[in-house]
């Protein structure tokens, strides 16, 4: 039988500073733990929402982003020919060449500038990403300069609103819609017609082109049959797999969140253990006296181990409430890939929530067992003298 | 004849035994190089139903003998039969179910665990057996009830006097209905009249309920309460006539 969970309970409550203090170190740590998941989480969202399934990327040949790739006017011709291609209302087939680059943009604060990414696309481009709604506004008209700003970039930079003016390639541009893009990376972008984008830029050539297939089947189809067709010289990939690749964007977050969580934990981990030390020495009379009237010493192992599992829990529980509303707020990083913002939301979702937990579980148990341990295996004789 | 086991080997048909057999035990504490001899070649019989004060000045090793009866220390030499078994050859997890079965410890300080009711410190040894709720409440009443503190079992020992706490503990220690309560200076930290009160309770444990009792005293008026008085003398027991 282990001894009573109530022992435990109101020795805590007993020693409320100190375990109030061990309490707020750990919950601290598992807060940053759960930030830098959340941020992990939400740039993860931003890529992974990116796309549609039954989208056709294609690139030119060995390009691993949009910004540096080209492709041939010629190619894109014959790529509107290719079989397993739906078509839009009007049978127009849903094809769009885009150029993809990168401007210079105030942020909010004034106080510095960012890359952000300019596409231009196509009316079928944006039939193509029914995920993008526009919010206020209008879409850019084809043949004026125009732009549609992604709703989460305008949150973030500079004279971005409707009716204001953006200033590159020959001249101004005039902001006339917000589109929401349900938090996938175009909600970083500015949208523009790609005809009058190209004319200001009159040596560039498309940059991708996107493709609607038919179905799953068609899609996986298309993609082998441009890789594959040696004339064309491209690289077709369905466009989920190409935002999820960009996920290596996070990877500078992912490395120093790692690092920041380890040297954390481990931090943590030597005041719970500090806490249960203390326990256990405050205790000594106690454990004799449990371990004389026959319980054993796994029964006092456990105990002690469930003490400090029971501060990491409300540690966690607390960190939780602490994070929480940060929920939803929006960030930004820049894209290895593309060498532009990609704006994102903290996500706290369940699986962030667990892994603190978690995080939170292995501290306690860590800094819990050496005490623990050594609460169970003292001489009973030398714990009654105490 | 009854015989009890905790665990196969150890125990020995109790019907003719005495409650307590210690032979020619010897115990040696080694502090760095230092060796000291805490008891000396000490054999004692003790009766079933015998109340027994152990006296003796402060280092003679009365502690040390009762520790290794209660089976939490063992002897560098000798033998120890307690209630049929042979304590020294239970390993540590046969030992604790042994000790909850079988002894009754009742410490000067009173060891009750501050943070638990006097209800959940008697309740204590009863969580080791298979006893439901509702019969380790019946015990646990009764105990307290038999040492005059029914009214205060939701007290703190913290709320209770000296004497209480110490009643406390020894109906913690009679919870179990042990065979044998060994009593390391009950009344050290009392004052005279709650002295008394756990005399008297001691006293009629052995004269009422026939329990065999083992106190370390060096209060001759505690131990004019026992029926039998034995000294220690730097860890040699004494003859009853006062001789090694």
């Amino acid at each position: 039988m282990a001894v009573p969970i109530r022992y435990n309970i109101r020795n805590l409550k007993l020693r409320k500073g100190q375990t109030c203090m061990t309490i707020l170190g750990v919950a601290l740590t598992v807060a940053a733990v759960m930030f830098l998941a959340a941020l992990r989480a939400g740039l993860n969202r931003a890529f992974v929402h990116t796309g549609d399934p039954l989208n056709v990327l294609v690139l030119g040949k060995g390009a691993d982003s949009e910004i540096a790739s080209d492709i041939p006017h010629e190619a894109l011709q014959i790529l509107r020919t290719l079989p397993g291609i739906a078509t839009n209302s009007k049978g127009e087939p849903l094809v769009s060449g885009e150029l993809v680059l990168v401007i210079l943009l105030p942020r909010e604060d004034g106080l510095s500038e960012a890359n952000v990414t300019l596409r231009g696309t196509s009316a079928q481009g944006i039939e193509l990403r029914p995920g993008a709604r526009l919010v206020r506004g209008r879409w850019f008209n084809p043949g004026q300069r125009e732009l549609a700003v992604g709703a989460a970039l305008q949150k973030r930079f500079a004279r971005t609103a409707i009716g204001e003016s953006v200033q590159f390639g020959k001249g101004p541009w005039k902001i006339v819609g917000v589109f929401d893009a349900s938090g996938s990376a175009y909600d970083s972008e500015i949208w523009s017609d790609v005809n009058q984008i190209t004319s200001d830029y009159t040596t560039a050539q498309p940059s991708s082109v996107y493709m609607r297939a038919t179905d799953s089947a068609a899609a996986d189809a298309l993609k082998h049959r441009v890789s594959d067709d040696q004339r064309l010289q491209l690289d077709g990939m369905l466009e989920t797999e190409y935002y999820a690749e960009q996920t290596k964007s996070g990877a500078p977050i992912k490395f120093v969140g790692l690092t920041v969580a380890i040297i954390m934990g481990i931090g943590s981990c030597f005041a719970a253990m500090n806490t249960m030390f203390a326990a256990v020495a405050n205790r000594r009379r106690e454990i004799g006296t449990l371990r004389l009237l026959g319980f054993s010493r796994a029964s006092i192992l456990a105990s002690f181990v469930l003490e400090s599992l029971l501060i990491v829990v409300i540690a966690t529980a607390l960190a939780i409430l602490v994070v929480m509303p940060f929920n939803g707020i929006m960030t930004g990083t820049s894209n290895a890939a593309t060498f532009s913002e990609v704006v994102f939301t903290l996500q706290m979702t369940p699986s962030v929530m667990g892994t603190a937990l978690l995080f939170g579980l292995i501290m306690g148990l860590t800094g819990g067992f050496v005490p623990a341990w050594r609460a169970a295996h003292q001489s009973i004789v030398g714990a009654l003298r105490a | 004849m009854t015989t009890a086991s905790v665990a196969p080997n150890t125990s020995i048909a109790t019907t003719d035994l005495p409650a307590v057999a210690v032979r020619n035990v010897t115990k040696v504490f080694r502090r760095d190089s230092i060796e000291l001899k805490v008891l000396d070649d000490v054999s004692i019989e003790i009766g079933n139903g015998d109340f027994v004060a152990l006296m003796g000045p402060s280092g003679s090793g009365k502690t040390t003998l009762l520790n290794l009866i209660a089976g939490v220390d063992r002897p560098t030499a000798g033998d120890l039969i307690v209630s049929g078994y042979n304590v020294f050859a239970l390993n540590d997890g046969q030992a604790a179910r042994w000790r909850n079965q079988h002894i009754g410890y009742v410490f000067q300080t009173f060891n009750l665990i501050p943070v638990l009711t006097a209800f959940e410190n008697v309740e204590l040894p009863l969580l080791l057996t298979t006893l439901s709720p509702s019969q380790r409440r019946e015990h646990v009443i009764a105990a307290l009830r038999l040492v005059g503190l029914e009214d205060r079992m939701k007290h703190l020992p913290r709320q209770l006097s000296g004497g209480q706490e110490q009643r406390v503990a020894i109906a913690r220690a009679i919870v179990t209905d042990p065979t044998l309560i060994l009593a390391d200076e009950p009344t050290g930290d009392l004052d005279s009249q709650s002295a008394t009160e756990i005399l008297e309770v001691l006293k009629r444990l052995s004269q009422q309920f026939g329990k065999t009792i083992i106190m370390v005293t060096h209060d001759p008026r505690a131990a004019s309460y026992a029926h039998i008085i034995r000294h220690l003398e730097k860890g040699r027991l004494l003859s009853n006539d006062g001789n090694r």
